[in-house]
């Protein structure tokens, strides 16, 4: 039923449909209202049967989703930024053991210093963990992520993570279209688990494996990721024929048949992006888009495919690697290696920074004409950046950047983190 | 596109009034995107909600930049935000206050845009004499369908009485009336913009 909803409300009432047995987390924003909902529906018995278990911290929480999972339970969690790094031994773990646990990335960005706002410092950060990373653009996508999330994770014994942009798309109410039960059951079987740690017959799962075998453990972990590389299409194919929308996939193009510049970047920017692509369009640039849905696993060869006819790529990316550049650029460049694209490099909306129509449609005029550089920071104020700059020559003793940026622009300072 | 922008204090009831105009406008067929400037949302700081609202798909996410109508919930936010910027030289501009627009020192706002689409409303003293309480969102949504005729009345009071059960529901759409009331037929005690 198509509803005007706030996005966490979309997300918890599709995870409730998805019939998780156990769910725990830790409250941190922007996740909140995803948890706080699911916490109600569990307490009203409209999400039976399922335990929520409060927890004391976000290490606890992925522990117990852990060791539900591995009972055979299917497990819920939430979490986003510092929430996410504190899971972040468990986080391995879970991927480690091949535990098929459904989590909800509420992307924010990392401190210090202490920021609430957007942007996927938190995903790139666990990269390389072994889970799978699903982007939604919008909050229907992100509901519908949720039901294939489960089935993707039961398939192939992979955790999911589905990350959905921090306030930008979980504060945001809008239209989302709620599956039935029916549909999602049907869609859904119920968890099969490949292990399961069982009294009546005992099994060690998470043993010790040297250097003898653990190349090994790995790679098959990496096979597995390569595998859903073709399920994560059929299954996002198979949830069209049931549903009638077009939700997740590998990749999603929009206007780049004969596009000569075309923009990629991941999550709900590239709704603003469309808008501004659409204005350069109308002035008779030859300009599209490439959405990445799925950034683990990295769909390298559908990247390619969608990009490789372009003369110029400008990957705009809510990350960066600091010392390097680009995340996602990176990726987007090895699967382009061996190709005549020329790949630009944008930051942009670091820590909640709006990521307006007015800098991507000036960004993308500059683009068509080949008068970007490498490597751009989108709106960077560099008036209060160089009088860091001259301070920290001036001075040893220049204090701590954060502060001194702050008073730079004289702006009060937000200390509330509710 | 229309896109309204919600000034006001944490505790106000802007974010939810941003809300419940999304839901009227979806209720009446339309595309609605409502969102709250993130964060800041602790009693008595500015707070800074949008809401937009088309008959085709809303893509963009950026902060609503340039609003075709801006509430302004808390009077007090007058010297302390910048609350029209961006502002559409035909835009809406509808204050929560018993004060006309000279009596707040805003009478330069006169040259700047249409007359008729500058209103204030006693919203607080609407709340209070419906509820008892001093939370003027409702009230001003229902002044905001009379200004603006984006929303029809019955829509903003469906949302909320969606929004807030059973009694509480009545009252805020019994005062979202009284107001809608007020602007569509002004009287010299009410509005004297």
């Amino acid at each position: 039923m198509l509803r005007q909803i706030e996005g966490s409300r979309a997300v918890a009432e599709t995870v409730a449909l998805c019939r998780p047995e156990v769910v725990c987390a830790y409250p941190i924003s922007p996740q909140t209202h995803i948890i706080e909902a699911v916490g109600v529906m569990v307490k009203e018995g409209r999400l039976a049967p399922c335990e929520f278990i409060n927890v004391e911290s976000e290490f606890a929480a992925m522990s117990v989703a852990i060791g539900a999972s591995a009972t055979g339970a299917r497990a819920y969690t939430a979490t986003a930024s510092q929430g996410l790094l504190y899971m972040m031994e468990a986080v391995y773990n879970a991927a480690g053991l091949g535990l098929p646990i459904v989590m909800t990335l509420a992307n924010r960005a990392i401190g210090a210093p202490i920021n609430i706002w957007n942007d996927h410092s938190d995903a790139m950060a666990v990269r390389d963990s072994g889970w799978i990373q699903l982007f939604a653009e919008t909050n229907q996508e992100a509901a519908d992520l949720h039901v294939q999330a489960f089935r993707l994770a039961e398939e192939l014994s992979v955790p999911v993570m589905v990350c959905m942009d921090g306030f930008i798309l979980t504060h945001a109410v809008e239209g989302v279209d709620l599956l039935d039960q029916a549909t999602v059951d049907a869609f859904l079987p119920p968890y099969d688990p490949r292990q399961v740690l069982d009294v009546e017959h005992p099994v060690s799962i998470g043993a010790m494996v040297g250097p003898e075998a653990f190349l090994e453990v790995r790679y098959l972990a990496h096979l597995r990721q390569l595998d859903a590389l073709h399920r994560i299409p059929v299954i996002a194919e198979e949830f069209a024929a049931a549903t009638g929308r077009h939700s997740g996939g590998l990749v999603r193009t929009y206007r780049t048949e004969d596009a000569e510049t075309i923009i990629v970047a991941m999550g709900s920017v590239l709704g603003t992006i469309k808008d501004a692509v659409d204005i350069r369009r109308e002035a008779g640039e030859r300009i599209g888009v490439v959405g990445i849905t799925s950034f683990r696993p990295f769909p390298s060869v559908a990247v390619r495919q969608a990009l490789a006819h372009a003369p110029q790529v400008v990957v705009v990316e809510k990350a960066f690697s600091i010392g390097h550049g680009g995340v996602l650029a990176t990726d987007v460049a090895m699967a382009l290696q061996g190709t005549d694209c020329v790949i630009r490099e944008v930051v942009a909306g670091l820590g909640g920074r709006a990521i307006t129509r007015e800098s991507l449609v000036k960004l993308f005029y500059k683009a068509t004409r080949g008068e970007l550089g490498a490597l751009l920071f989108l709106d960077l104020d560099v008036d209060v950046v160089d009088r860091e700059i001259d301070r920290m020559k001036a001075t040893r003793h220049s204090g701590p950047s954060a502060e001194n940026v702050l008073r730079d622009l004289g702006e009060p300072r937000v200390g509330n983190l509710s | 596109m229309f896109q309204v922008r919600i000034h006001g204090r944490g505790g106000q009831g802007v974010v939810t009034a941003a809300e419940i105009l999304s839901v009227a406008a979806f209720d009446e067929g339309r595309q609605a995107q409502a969102f709250p400037s993130f964060g800041s949302e602790r009693t008595g700081a500015p707070v800074v909600s949008y809401c937009r609202i088309d008959d085709k798909e809303i893509r963009t996410r950026e902060p609503v930049m340039a609003p075709d109508a801006v509430i302004i919930q808390d009077v007090t936010l007058i010297n302390q935000v910048d609350l029209f910027s961006g502002l559409s030289p035909v835009g809406f501009i509808l204050i929560n206050t018993s004060r006309s627009f000279e009596e707040l020192g805003l009478a330069d706002l006169y040259s700047r845009f249409p007359r008729e689409h500058l209103v204030t409303c006693p919203a607080t003293e609407i709340a209070l004499e419906h509820f008892q309480r001093p939370l003027p969102n409702a009230a001003l949504l229902g002044a905001f369908a009379a200004l603006t005729h984006e929303i029809t009345l019955s829509a903003v009071q469906k949302a909320i009485r969606d929004h807030f059960a059973g009694v509480v529901g009545e009252r805020n759409a019994d005062a979202a009336a009284a107001a809608f009331a007020v602007i569509e037929t002004p009287t010299e005690e009410f509005v004297r913009a």
